[in-house]
Order: structure tokens, then C-alpha cells, then sequence
């Protein structure tokens, strides 16, 4: 039997409670009773139970009038209603209403046998069926890697002949350039596509963090660990776990990461138990890891592990061909989403777009295409839509750099160093903001 | 293991022997003459086996660490229609009817060793209870879950690696 079935016995004689009872905890079941419908339906509102047998004849609420309640609470258990040779016509009556199914007193041991059998196993099947539904929902397809230009047929093509390995990658690019497009994009060509792929953005998490998130803990683990939970390498088993920002990792998690990667076992924090989890690594970074590798940042014998594969993604600036594909696209993604008409661009503001560096890569232009379909007139992008189109800093006063550093520090400053409202209105994501606050070296004033 | 009717004394010491082999505690067979009248229900014309589980004499005493008894009649739980035995997980008491393992009932011929060998299964197998192992998956082992006699003839006399083990834990 898998995880223990849970039986809820709903009936007012107590022998009939005792019997059924007895006779569920020795097939292993976790049995409770209840003498009446009312107290059933406390129970039930409290718990999900996975099988519930109820008399039809009860004083005050009958079975039937339970089970049509049990329905509107929205539970998902599996009611048999138990009648009397007697009441087999409203035993009927229950099945066309949904019941699983009805048995007369006194059941042959066989028939109860053979009836919680049944129920056991469309149990199985059912959670068997939402698990695969889960895993196929999460397959991701490839339609937002854009381009025609020879840089990202290239990453296409390495895409296609990694996928199917089983090899260790590492995405490396600039932030916005699209490396979780490509980890999901491997993912979803590859023979592990069924299973899930796990993202881990490790450089938003603390160490501590960062462990109990990859390899999962205990109950009492620590403060706050009221239950079990599992690690994203347990999620991740028959999958890929996409590691990003990499190069954050502290040394010692770097350590344990490497032994995970040669045993594929670990021990959940706070456990003792080996778990074993057949998963497959990508990981992605926008720094140098072989500059970190000589400075002794970053373990060498990691690196290895990790760059079995490499895949660079290169900046937007240096394929601007396909600028004009990557706007239409977007165009097409908005305002499909907004339910709005498609629109164009007019040709002064794409040259616009075609000129500009995008320190932000794409990520940046994808911004800047959503952001002019809200503020446009609703028929076409116009120069005065983007944000280049308008007042635009003297370069020779001050660089890009310096413009971004200092719009960054007052929007944190606008915030209150409130990370997440400060990158929901720079229209980043919080780990692109930590890092621009780590590159820039921002900190709060006092 | 107390004989509550009349038994051949050869089939109780056999019974006596198969069960300690398997459990390795010695099994002591008392006879004893409880008045089943009580237990029966004229409409179903069967005992009940909740009731006489919980009455079986000695069940307060406490040099035995667990008590089986053997009857001849035919036992039922309120749910159920008949039952080859029954034991309370985890606790003291178990019964076990020979009645419904005999092959007459079934319009088959007469047959001792098979009875013998059912009401030893049977035994150990709610006894098994008694020391809180609950139904075995395993087809051959004992506490696998048996409501036809050709169940319990498929499986064996003894218990499997890991309900041994669970045992042993006990």
C-alpha cells in the first residue's frame, strides 16, 4: 500500500463502528469513526478523508443528506454508503448522486475486501493522474528564443545537440540575455521533459537558506520547521534543476553541491536518511567562473562538474538584426495578453530601438516594448512611446553607468530600500536589483 | 491457547507446536468450558465473535502474554457475514473458529491435515495480530489477508522476511 488510506466509519451503531474499525487497521488503514452525520461533517471540514463508509439510516441527518453535503464542501473523498438489505433503492439513489458505490449489511469479508480495494486503487490512480498533469503543465516550450542572427542560431543549435545528453551545463550571458529561456529550452527538448525542471535563483537566498531549499529538512530541523519538507534535488528527481546565479554560492554550499553532483544522494536538513534523486544540472551565471576559478572564488573541481557543456548567450547589442523580430514578437505576446488589437511600430522608432546599446539586454527591450503598448495611442509604437525617445541625459556628462547607478539609488531611495517595490517599479526582477546594488556598491544612507 | 470445545487432544498439540515454532514462545493448551449460549444470535444463527473475544476466560490472567482461542461454531462480527477469526491489534486476545475451514462445508470431502493446516495459519495469523502486525502484501506470508479458505491454502505457515522483522521490532 502507498501512504496510508484514511477511512472515515459514519455510523450510530458503536459495534458496527468497532468491527469495521478492527477490521481497517489490520489491512493497515488510518481508520476514525463517528457515531453520527454532524459530527462526520466536523471531522471532514477539519480533514480530507480518503474513504468515507456511511450508514444511510442515521438519526437525525441520513446518509444520503450527508453525502450531498460532503459534495458542496468540495472534498474529493470516495463515499460508499452501507444500507440495509432494505434501503438498496435509496442506496440507488445515492450512486446516481455520486456515490462510489453501496454495500448491504452484513458484507461478506470478500465483497468489503474487494469494494475498498477498488476505492484504494482509483485513489492511486487519481493522484498518479494529477502528479502527470502537474509534470506535463510544466513542460515548457521554446517560442521566446527569437532570432535569425548567426549568434543565436548557434545557441539553438548547441541547445539541440546538449538536450539530449545528460551532460552538466552552464548558460553564461549578460543579465536579460534569456539564460533561463535556454535552460528551459534544453529541459523541454530533452528525454527528462516529463518530469519537472526546478528553478533555484541562488543568489536571492541566504546560505542557510539556500541549503534547506536544495536539499530539504527535517521536521524540528530548526525554528520553524514544522513539517517535513522536501529539497528541490527531491523535486527535481527524473528532471533538471536550472541553478542560477551560480556563482553566488557560499564555499562551503559550493562543497556540498559538489557532492551531491558525484553521488546524486544528499541528507535533508536535520535527517539522517540518504535520499537519492536521478536529476539533471544546468546552471547559469553572468559573471567570469573561470576568472573566479583563479582568484580561488569558485572551487576549480566544481567548475569541472558543472562545464561539461557551456552555452554563451551573447548581449542584444551584438545581434541587433534581430531586433525587429524580437519586437514583433513581443508586440504579439502584449497585446494577446491585454486583448487589445495588434499594433505596429513606426519605422523611426524601430531604427531607435536598433541603435540603442540595451545594457538590459532583452529582458530590457521586452520592458520597453510592454510598457509603450500601455502608455501608446493603441495603433502603433511611436519614438515618444520608448524611452529614448524622450529626454535623454548630455553623454558627455555622464555615462550609462552612471545615469542607471544613480536612478537605481533613488528609487531605493524612494522606497525605502524596499527591495521588491523598488524592482517592481525599475520593472526588474529582485535579483537583477541585488546585483546592480552589488555591482553599483549601493547602500542605504543612514 | 485455550480449546473452547471439544478437540481431538493430537490436533491442539500440533496446532500447539506449529505456532510456537513460528513464534518461539512456548504455547500452553488449556481446555476450558464456556457456556457459548450467551454469544448467540438466533436470527443469524452464529456467535459473536466481538463479544466472546472480550469474555474468553483467562483474558485477565497474566502469566499467559497472549490468549487464543479455538472454537467449533460459527463466528460473525455485527458487519460482517462470518469471520475465520479475529484478534483486538496490538492486544492479548484473539479467536479462531474451525468451521468454516472444513472442507464439508464447501460439499468437498473430508480432509484433517488440510484443517490441521488452515487452523495453524489461521492461528498464527491472528495471533500475529495480537503482536500488532497488521495485513501483508506478500501472497505467501501468513499475515497476507485471506476471507476464502483457498486464500489461506496459498499462503504458508509462515511469517515473511519483513513482517519478521517487524516483529522483531515489537
Amino acid at each position: 500500500m502507498p501512504d496510508k488510506i484514511s477511512i472515515l466509519i459514519v455510523d450510530d451503531e458503536e459495534s458496527v463502528r468497532d468491527s469495521l474499525c478492527n477490521w481497517f487497521i489490520e489491512d493497515g488503514y488510518a481508520v476514525e469513526c463517528a457515531e453520527n452525520a454532524k459530527k462526520a461533517l466536523q471531522m471532514i471540514e477539519e480533514k480530507e478523508y480518503d474513504i468515507i463508509l456511511a450508514d444511510i439510516k442515521m438519526p437525525g441527518m441520513d446518509g444520503m443528506e450527508m453525502h450531498r453535503r460532503i459534495r458542496t464542501l468540495n472534498r474529493e473523498s470516495i463515499v460508499i454508503i452501507m444500507t440495509a438489505f432494505a434501503s438498496v433503492d435509496t442506496a440507488v439513489q445515492a450512486l446516481k448522486d455520486g456515490a462510489f458505490d453501496y454495500i448491504t449489511k452484513p458484507f461478506d469479508p470478500d465483497d468489503l475486501s474487494h469494494l475498498i480495494r477498488n476505492a484504494a486503487a482509483q485513489i492511486s490512480l487519481k493522484s498518479e493522474n494529477e502528479a502527470l498533469k502537474r509534470r506535463v503543465t510544466t513542460l515548457e516550450n521554446v517560442d521566446d528564443l527569437i532570432g535569425k542572427s548567426e549568434a543565436i542560431q548557434k545557441v539553438l543549435e548547441q541547445i539541440e545537440n546538449v538536450a539530449h545528453s545528460n551532460s552538466s551545463v552552464i548558460i553564461t550571458g549578460e543579465s536579460g540575455t534569456g539564460k533561463e529561456l535556454v535552460a528551459r529550452a534544453i529541459h523541454a527538448n530533452s528525454p527528462r521533459r516529463y518530469f519537472p525542471m526546478i528553478s533555484v535563483h541562488c543568489g536571492a537566498l541566504t546560505e542557510s537558506l539556500l541549503e534547506s531549499e536544495l536539499f530539504g529538512h527535517e521536521k524540528g530541523a530548526f525554528t520553524g520547521a514544522t513539517f517535513n519538507r522536501k529539497g528541490r534535488f527531491e523535486m527535481a528527481d527524473g528532471g533538471t534543476i536550472f541553478l542560477d546565479e551560480i556563482a553566488t554560492i557560499s564555499p562551503k554550499m559550493q562543497i556540498e553541491l559538489l557532492r551531491v553532483l558525484e553521488t546524486k544522494s544528499f541528507v535533508r536538513v536535520g535527517g539522517n536518511k540518504e535520499i537519492t534523486s536521478d536529476f539533471r544540472v544546468i546552471c547559469a551565471t553572468n559573471r567570469d567562473l573561470t576568472a573566479m576559478v583563479k582568484s580561488g572564488i569558485f572551487r576549480e573541481d566544481l567548475y569541472y562538474r558543472l562545464n561539461v557543456v557551456n552555452i554563451t548567450i551573447p548581449p542584444l547589442r551584438e545581434r541587433a538584426d534581430d531586433i525587429p523580430l524580437l519586437v514583433s514578437h513581443f508586440i504579439k505576446k502584449y497585446c494577446t495578453s491585454m486583448s487589445r488589437d495588434l499594433i505596429t511600430i513606426e519605422p523611426a522608432a524601430l531604427r531607435q530601438l536598433e541603435k540603442f546599446e540595451f545594457p538590459g539586454n532583452v529582458r530590457e527591450l521586452e520592458n520597453m516594448i510592454e510598457r509603450a503598448i500601455v502608455i501608446g495611442n493603441g495603433k502603433e509604437i511611436r519614438v515618444k512611446d520608448l524611452p529614448m525617445g524622450r529626454e535623454v541625459p548630455d553623454s558627455t556628462v555622464e555615462s550609462l553607468e552612471e545615469l542607471e547607478k544613480r536612478h537605481i539609488e533613488q528609487i531605493l531611495s524612494k522606497y525605502n530600500w524596499n527591495v521588491s517595490r523598488s524592482a517592481r517599479a525599475l520593472n526588474v526582477d529582485r535579483v537583477t536589483l541585488y546585483n546592480k546594488i552589488r555591482k553599483y556598491d549601493l547602500k542605504q544612507k543612514e | 491457547m485455550l480449546s473452547c470445545g471439544p478437540f481431538d487432544r493430537d490436533f491442539l498439540k500440533k496446532v500447539a507446536v506449529a505456532t510456537e515454532a513460528e513464534y518461539h514462545y512456548p504455547v500452553i493448551s488449556e481446555e476450558c468450558h464456556l457456556d457459548l449460549n450467551p454469544f448467540y444470535n438466533p436470527s443469524r444463527r452464529q456467535y459473536d465473535g466481538n463479544r466472546l473475544i472480550r469474555n474468553l476466560p483467562l483474558n485477565t490472567k497474566s502469566e499467559y502474554s497472549k490468549l487464543v482461542g479455538l472454537f467449533r461454531v460459527d463466528l460473525y462480527i455485527p458487519i460482517l457475514t462470518y469471520i475465520f477469526g479475529q484478534a483486538i491489534l496490538g492486544e492479548k486476545s484473539a479467536i479462531v473458529s474451525v468451521y468454516r475451514l472444513r472442507n464439508e462445508l464447501y460439499g468437498l470431502k473430508q480432509d484433517e491435515e488440510l484443517l490441521l493446516s488452515r487452523t495453524v495459519k489461521e492461528v498464527i495469523h491472528e495471533l500475529g495480530h495480537t503482536f500488532g502486525l497488521i495485513h501483508c502484501p506478500v501472497h505467501t506470508c501468513v499475515m497476507h489477508s485471506s476471507t476464502y479458505v483457498e486464500e489461506i491454502d496459498l499462503k504458508s505457515a509462515a511469517l515473511c522476511h519483513s513482517c519478521r522483522e517487524l516483529l522483531s521490532k515489537q
